[in-house]
């Protein structure tokens, strides 16, 4: 079907999860990397959105202190002691 | 539950400390992030973590493995966690910019063209934004991408949080917050396209 116009580059930039998720419609996808194909900015748009994604994958979990890990420790213990 | 699972609660029934601790390494954190979405402070929500932990020590025994563990576990931190925020006279936050339903952009519209045969159209594209090589760069983009995610509001917060920092999945996400799946995916956009905005190269601050 030819009849829908284009994706403009500021509906796409709102549909760029939905992308990577896999979570569009497989007609919006076809016009989705349709639009890609041919434009920079949504291409240099998408690959910003992945290195974000990638970036904040390496914020670190921070280690259980030991304030919070030993006393539940010591908890879990006593507990089983007691019901032993 | 799968075979896994089930090792878990066993070791757990029968004191085993060692699968007590993998646990609370595995979990702690998202549970924080979970908490954080009802409570004021970050402190309060360690506090409400420390007690769900003490009621999975008590209550391993009554738990009827219909559930896996781990929505067991965060159901147990979701129902203190609410309490908790009520009783420190916190409804469950919701800001316009937490909801769904309201409009917003994922990039400033005056990027764009506004009028003429290419409206909607790029009226200056973004930069390309490769990751840099420099230490210092990356640790000063990461410090701007953990001030940006601690700032957004707890719903969106607790979504990047959980997806991209702790790596759940989509499922996992909207079933310990209790949202529908287009709604987990709509907060995480906000979040993303925040992140991108605030820290990437097209913002004067940040950026390679």
């Amino acid at each position: 079907m030819r009849l829908r116009r284009e994706l403009t580059c500021r509906e796409l930039v709102e549909l760029v999860t939905d992308y990577f998720e896999g979570a569009l419609p497989a007609r919006v996808r076809r016009r989705f990397e349709r639009h890609i194909g041919k434009c920079d900015g949504c291409t240099a748009y998408l690959e910003q959105m992945r290195v974000t994604i990638e970036l904040t994958s390496r914020l670190r979990t921070e280690d259980v202190p030991s304030e919070a890990l030993e006393p539940l420790l010591v908890a879990f213990r006593d507990w089983h002691a007691d019901g032993a | 539950m799968d075979d896994d699972e089930r090792d878990v609660v066993a070791a757990l029934r029968r004191g085993d400390e060692a699968t007590f601790r993998r646990l609370i390494e595995r979990y702690r954190p998202g549970m924080l992030w979970v908490a954080r979405r009802y409570v004021r402070d970050r402190a309060t929500a360690e506090e409400v973590v420390q007690e769900t932990w003490l009621a999975v020590i008590q209550g391993i025994d009554r738990f009827e493995e219909r559930s896996s563990f781990k929505t067991w576990l965060f159901r147990i931190l979701a129902n203190r966690a609410k309490t908790r925020g009520q009783r420190e006279g916190r409804s469950v936050p919701f800001s316009a910019l937490d909801d769904p339903d309201s409009e917003q952009h994922a990039v400033d519209p005056d990027r764009f063209l506004s009028s003429g045969p290419r409206a909607g159209w790029w009226s200056s594209p973004p930069a390309p934004w490769g990751i840099p090589e420099d230490h210092l760069a990356i640790r000063e983009l990461l410090d701007c991408i953990r001030m940006t995610i601690d700032d957004l509001p707890p719903r969106q917060r607790t979504v990047i949080a959980l997806r991209d920092i702790d790596g759940w999945s989509a499922d996992e996400v909207s079933d310990a917050l209790e949202i529908s799946d287009g709604n987990q995916r709509v907060l995480l956009h906000r979040a993303r396209s925040k992140v991108r905005m605030t820290c990437g190269p097209d913002h004067d601050g940040g950026g390679a």
